[in-house]
Protein backbone atom coordinates (compact mmCIF):
# COMPACT_ATOMS: atom_id res chain seq x y z
CA UNK A 1 0.00 0.00 0.00
CA UNK A 2 1.13 3.52 -0.69
CA UNK A 3 1.47 6.01 2.10
CA UNK A 4 -1.52 7.51 3.85
CA UNK A 5 -1.97 11.15 2.91
CA UNK A 6 -4.26 14.12 3.45
CA UNK A 7 -5.27 16.67 0.83
CA UNK A 8 -7.72 19.54 1.15
CA UNK A 9 -9.36 20.75 -2.04
CA UNK A 10 -9.61 24.53 -1.59
CA UNK A 11 -12.12 24.79 -4.44
CA UNK A 12 -14.56 22.69 -2.46
CA UNK A 13 -13.98 23.60 1.18
CA UNK A 14 -16.88 25.73 2.42
CA UNK A 15 -15.47 26.36 5.90
CA UNK A 16 -18.27 24.44 7.58
CA UNK A 17 -15.91 23.06 10.25
CA UNK A 18 -17.55 19.66 9.98
CA UNK A 19 -14.10 18.04 9.96
CA UNK A 20 -13.13 19.87 13.13
CA UNK A 21 -16.32 18.78 14.87
CA UNK A 22 -16.02 15.20 13.64
CA UNK A 23 -12.47 14.99 14.97
CA UNK A 24 -13.29 16.47 18.35
CA UNK A 25 -16.29 14.22 18.76
CA UNK A 26 -14.64 11.03 17.56
CA UNK A 27 -11.64 11.35 19.81
CA UNK A 28 -13.22 13.32 22.65
CA UNK A 29 -10.51 15.95 22.34
CA UNK A 30 -10.55 18.35 25.32
CA UNK A 31 -11.24 22.06 25.19
CA UNK A 32 -8.33 24.11 23.95
CA UNK A 33 -6.93 21.33 21.80
CA UNK A 34 -7.75 21.33 18.10
CA UNK A 35 -6.20 18.52 16.17
CA UNK A 36 -7.77 19.91 13.00
CA UNK A 37 -8.61 23.50 12.10
CA UNK A 38 -10.07 25.29 9.10
CA UNK A 39 -7.98 28.20 7.90
CA UNK A 40 -9.41 30.85 5.58
CA UNK A 41 -7.13 32.91 3.39
CA UNK A 42 -8.23 36.41 2.38
CA UNK A 43 -11.25 36.12 4.65
CA UNK A 44 -14.08 38.38 3.54
CA UNK A 45 -12.48 39.19 0.21
CA UNK A 46 -14.13 37.84 -2.96
CA UNK A 47 -12.33 34.66 -3.94
CA UNK A 48 -11.39 33.69 -0.38
CA UNK A 49 -10.14 30.15 0.05
CA UNK A 50 -10.48 27.81 3.00
CA UNK A 51 -8.44 24.76 3.81
CA UNK A 52 -8.65 22.21 6.55
CA UNK A 53 -5.31 21.77 8.29
CA UNK A 54 -3.99 19.13 10.67
CA UNK A 55 -0.92 16.95 10.90
CA UNK A 56 -0.07 15.96 7.33
CA UNK A 57 2.01 12.95 8.38
CA UNK A 58 4.98 14.25 6.42
CA UNK A 59 7.33 11.98 4.51
CA UNK A 60 10.30 13.60 6.21
CA UNK A 61 8.62 14.84 9.36
CA UNK A 62 10.42 17.78 11.03
CA UNK A 63 8.80 16.97 14.37
CA UNK A 64 10.51 13.59 14.37
CA UNK A 65 13.83 15.23 13.59
CA UNK A 66 13.74 17.72 16.44
CA UNK A 67 12.18 15.64 19.22
CA UNK A 68 14.81 15.36 21.97
CA UNK A 69 13.30 12.21 23.47
CA UNK A 70 12.51 10.44 20.19
CA UNK A 71 8.86 9.94 21.00
CA UNK A 72 7.71 9.84 17.38
CA UNK A 73 7.48 6.80 15.15
CA UNK A 74 6.10 6.07 11.72
CA UNK A 75 3.81 3.17 10.92
CA UNK A 76 4.10 0.97 7.84
CA UNK A 77 1.40 3.08 6.20
CA UNK A 78 3.39 6.27 6.72
CA UNK A 79 1.31 7.63 9.59
CA UNK A 80 3.39 9.69 12.01
CA UNK A 81 2.43 8.86 15.60
CA UNK A 82 3.92 9.58 18.99
CA UNK A 83 4.18 7.98 22.40
CA UNK A 84 2.73 10.17 25.13
CA UNK A 85 4.51 8.16 27.80
CA UNK A 86 7.81 9.33 26.34
CA UNK A 87 6.84 12.92 25.41
CA UNK A 88 8.09 15.54 27.87
CA UNK A 89 6.00 18.39 26.47
CA UNK A 90 9.00 20.52 25.51
CA UNK A 91 7.23 21.98 22.47
CA UNK A 92 10.11 21.68 19.99
CA UNK A 93 7.83 19.83 17.56
CA UNK A 94 5.43 22.75 17.69
CA UNK A 95 8.15 25.11 16.48
CA UNK A 96 9.33 22.68 13.79
CA UNK A 97 5.94 21.79 12.32
CA UNK A 98 5.04 23.86 9.23
CA UNK A 99 1.34 23.12 9.77
CA UNK A 100 0.97 24.01 13.45
CA UNK A 101 -0.21 20.49 14.17
CA UNK A 102 1.19 19.79 17.66
CA UNK A 103 -1.22 20.90 20.38
CA UNK A 104 -0.60 21.20 24.09
CA UNK A 105 -3.31 20.97 26.73
CA UNK A 106 -2.91 23.76 29.26
CA UNK A 107 -5.26 22.70 32.01
CA UNK A 108 -2.53 22.07 34.57
CA UNK A 109 -1.60 24.33 37.43
CA UNK A 110 -0.30 27.73 36.27
CA UNK A 111 -1.14 26.72 32.69
CA UNK A 112 1.70 24.22 32.63
CA UNK A 113 2.13 22.63 29.22
CA UNK A 114 1.08 19.00 29.07
CA UNK A 115 2.05 16.26 26.72
CA UNK A 116 1.72 16.94 23.03
CA UNK A 117 -1.46 15.95 21.24
CA UNK A 118 -1.97 15.83 17.50
CA UNK A 119 -3.89 14.20 14.68
CA UNK A 120 -3.24 10.45 14.58
CA UNK A 121 -4.85 9.84 11.18
CA UNK A 122 -7.35 7.98 13.36
CA UNK A 123 -4.67 5.35 13.99
CA UNK A 124 -4.38 5.64 17.77
CA UNK A 125 -1.01 5.15 19.44
CA UNK A 126 1.35 2.49 20.72
CA UNK A 127 -1.19 0.98 23.10
CA UNK A 128 -3.16 -2.08 22.02
CA UNK A 129 -5.36 -1.27 19.03
CA UNK A 130 -8.84 -0.26 20.07
CA UNK A 131 -8.13 -0.53 23.80
CA UNK A 132 -9.50 1.85 26.41
CA UNK A 133 -5.95 2.97 27.26
CA UNK A 134 -5.37 3.90 23.64
CA UNK A 135 -8.66 5.76 23.41
CA UNK A 136 -7.98 7.82 26.51
CA UNK A 137 -4.59 8.96 25.25
CA UNK A 138 -5.00 9.14 21.50
CA UNK A 139 -8.65 8.66 20.62
CA UNK A 140 -10.32 6.11 18.40
CA UNK A 141 -8.34 3.76 16.17
CA UNK A 142 -10.45 3.76 13.02
CA UNK A 143 -7.77 2.36 10.75
CA UNK A 144 -7.74 -0.86 12.80
CA UNK A 145 -11.51 -0.99 12.25
CA UNK A 146 -11.02 -0.77 8.50
CA UNK A 147 -12.21 2.83 8.32
CA UNK A 148 -10.71 6.08 7.10
CA UNK A 149 -10.22 9.23 9.23
CA UNK A 150 -13.49 10.62 10.54
CA UNK A 151 -12.76 14.16 9.28
CA UNK A 152 -12.55 13.07 5.66
CA UNK A 153 -15.47 10.68 5.88
CA UNK A 154 -17.65 13.41 7.41
CA UNK A 155 -16.66 16.11 4.90
CA UNK A 156 -19.92 17.10 3.23
CA UNK A 157 -18.37 18.51 0.06
CA UNK A 158 -15.62 15.89 -0.09
CA UNK A 159 -13.04 18.66 0.01
CA UNK A 160 -10.91 16.78 2.48
CA UNK A 161 -9.44 13.63 1.01
CA UNK A 162 -7.66 11.07 3.15
CA UNK A 163 -6.29 7.61 2.61
CA UNK A 164 -3.96 5.86 0.21
CA UNK A 165 -1.84 8.55 -1.46
CA UNK A 166 -2.26 7.08 -4.94
CA UNK A 167 -6.05 7.04 -4.69
CA UNK A 168 -6.08 10.55 -3.22
CA UNK A 169 -3.98 11.80 -6.13
CA UNK A 170 -6.23 10.04 -8.66
CA UNK A 171 -9.40 11.52 -7.21
CA UNK A 172 -7.92 15.01 -7.09
CA UNK A 173 -6.51 14.75 -10.61
CA UNK A 174 -9.93 13.78 -11.98
CA UNK A 175 -11.50 16.80 -10.30
CA UNK A 176 -8.92 19.22 -11.67
CA UNK A 177 -9.28 17.84 -15.19
CA UNK A 178 -13.06 18.05 -15.01
CA UNK A 179 -13.28 21.60 -13.71
CA UNK A 180 -10.15 22.90 -15.42
CA UNK A 181 -8.84 24.85 -12.45
CA UNK A 182 -7.87 24.61 -8.79
CA UNK A 183 -4.80 22.43 -9.18
CA UNK A 184 -3.06 24.08 -6.23
CA UNK A 185 -2.70 21.63 -3.39
CA UNK A 186 -1.59 23.63 -0.40
CA UNK A 187 0.79 21.76 1.83
CA UNK A 188 1.32 18.78 -0.47
CA UNK A 189 4.84 19.78 -1.51
CA UNK A 190 5.80 20.76 2.02
CA UNK A 191 4.57 17.51 3.50
CA UNK A 192 5.30 14.93 0.85
CA UNK A 193 7.98 16.58 -1.28
CA UNK A 194 7.58 18.30 -4.60
CA UNK A 195 9.51 18.08 -7.85
CA UNK A 196 9.19 21.84 -8.26
CA UNK A 197 10.26 22.78 -4.76
CA UNK A 198 13.78 24.16 -4.54
CA UNK A 199 14.37 23.96 -8.28
CA UNK A 200 15.84 26.97 -10.13
CA UNK A 201 13.41 28.71 -12.49
CA UNK A 202 13.41 27.56 -16.08
CA UNK A 203 15.55 29.55 -18.52
CA UNK A 204 13.70 32.47 -20.01
CA UNK A 205 11.10 32.75 -17.29
CA UNK A 206 11.01 36.07 -15.46
CA UNK A 207 12.52 35.86 -12.01
CA UNK B 1 30.81 9.65 70.00
CA UNK B 2 29.51 12.93 68.68
CA UNK B 3 31.51 12.48 65.49
CA UNK B 4 30.21 8.99 64.92
CA UNK B 5 26.61 10.16 65.22
CA UNK B 6 27.30 13.09 62.91
CA UNK B 7 28.97 10.95 60.23
CA UNK B 8 26.25 8.33 60.45
CA UNK B 9 23.58 10.98 60.03
CA UNK B 10 25.42 12.54 57.10
CA UNK B 11 25.91 9.17 55.46
CA UNK B 12 22.23 8.37 55.90
CA UNK B 13 21.27 11.72 54.37
CA UNK B 14 23.57 11.19 51.40
CA UNK B 15 21.85 7.99 50.42
CA UNK B 16 19.03 10.16 49.10
CA UNK B 17 21.46 11.66 46.63
CA UNK B 18 21.99 8.37 44.85
CA UNK B 19 21.20 8.49 41.16
CA UNK B 20 19.45 5.62 39.48
CA UNK B 21 20.68 4.67 36.03
CA UNK B 22 18.46 6.09 33.29
CA UNK B 23 17.86 4.53 29.92
CA UNK B 24 16.20 6.32 27.06
CA UNK B 25 12.75 4.89 26.61
CA UNK B 26 12.13 4.35 22.93
CA UNK B 27 8.59 4.34 21.59
CA UNK B 28 6.92 1.03 22.04
CA UNK B 29 6.15 -0.99 18.98
CA UNK B 30 2.68 -0.55 17.58
CA UNK B 31 0.65 -3.40 16.16
CA UNK B 32 -0.12 -2.90 12.47
CA UNK B 33 -3.61 -1.64 11.72
CA UNK B 34 -4.53 -4.62 9.54
CA UNK B 35 -4.36 -6.89 12.58
CA UNK B 36 -7.57 -5.30 13.81
CA UNK B 37 -8.60 -4.29 17.29
CA UNK B 38 -7.84 -6.14 20.49
CA UNK B 39 -11.12 -5.49 22.25
CA UNK B 40 -13.38 -7.76 20.25
CA UNK B 41 -13.04 -11.38 19.24
CA UNK B 42 -10.59 -12.38 16.49
CA UNK B 43 -9.51 -8.79 15.91
CA UNK B 44 -12.90 -7.34 15.15
CA UNK B 45 -15.47 -5.54 17.24
CA UNK B 46 -18.98 -4.26 16.70
CA UNK B 47 -17.48 -1.17 15.08
CA UNK B 48 -15.25 -2.99 12.60
CA UNK B 49 -16.18 -2.30 9.01
CA UNK B 50 -17.32 -5.32 7.03
CA UNK B 51 -15.51 -6.52 3.92
CA UNK B 52 -12.19 -7.68 5.35
CA UNK B 53 -10.77 -10.10 7.86
CA UNK B 54 -8.43 -8.84 10.59
CA UNK B 55 -4.93 -10.14 9.90
CA UNK B 56 -5.39 -10.12 6.13
CA UNK B 57 -3.20 -7.24 5.00
CA UNK B 58 -4.20 -7.32 1.35
CA UNK B 59 -7.87 -7.51 2.24
CA UNK B 60 -7.53 -4.55 4.59
CA UNK B 61 -5.80 -2.48 1.92
CA UNK B 62 -8.40 -3.34 -0.70
CA UNK B 63 -11.21 -2.58 1.69
CA UNK B 64 -9.74 0.84 2.52
CA UNK B 65 -9.23 1.66 -1.16
CA UNK B 66 -12.79 0.63 -1.99
CA UNK B 67 -14.10 2.67 0.92
CA UNK B 68 -12.06 5.64 -0.28
CA UNK B 69 -13.44 5.38 -3.81
CA UNK B 70 -17.01 4.95 -2.62
CA UNK B 71 -16.99 7.71 -0.05
CA UNK B 72 -14.66 10.33 -1.54
CA UNK B 73 -14.71 9.98 -5.31
CA UNK B 74 -18.04 11.46 -6.31
CA UNK B 75 -17.16 11.31 -10.02
CA UNK B 76 -17.12 7.52 -9.90
CA UNK B 77 -20.45 7.54 -8.09
CA UNK B 78 -22.19 9.97 -10.44
CA UNK B 79 -20.93 8.67 -13.79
Amino acid sequence: MARMKFVCDAERCIECNGCVTACKNEHEVPWGVNRRRVVTLNDGVPGEKSISVACMHCSDAPCMAVCPVNCFYRTDEGVVLHDKDVCIGCGYCSYACPFGAPQFPSQGTFGVRGKMDKCTFCAGGPEANGSQAEFEKYGRNRLAEGKLPACAEMCSTKALLAGDGDVVADIFRTRVVQRGKGAEVWGWGTAYGSKQAGQPPKTGTPS
Amino acid sequence: MKHIVLFTTLAACLTACGEKPQTMALPRSDAPSYTGVTTGSAGSSAFTAPGWKPGDKTGWEQQLKARQQNSQNDYSRMN
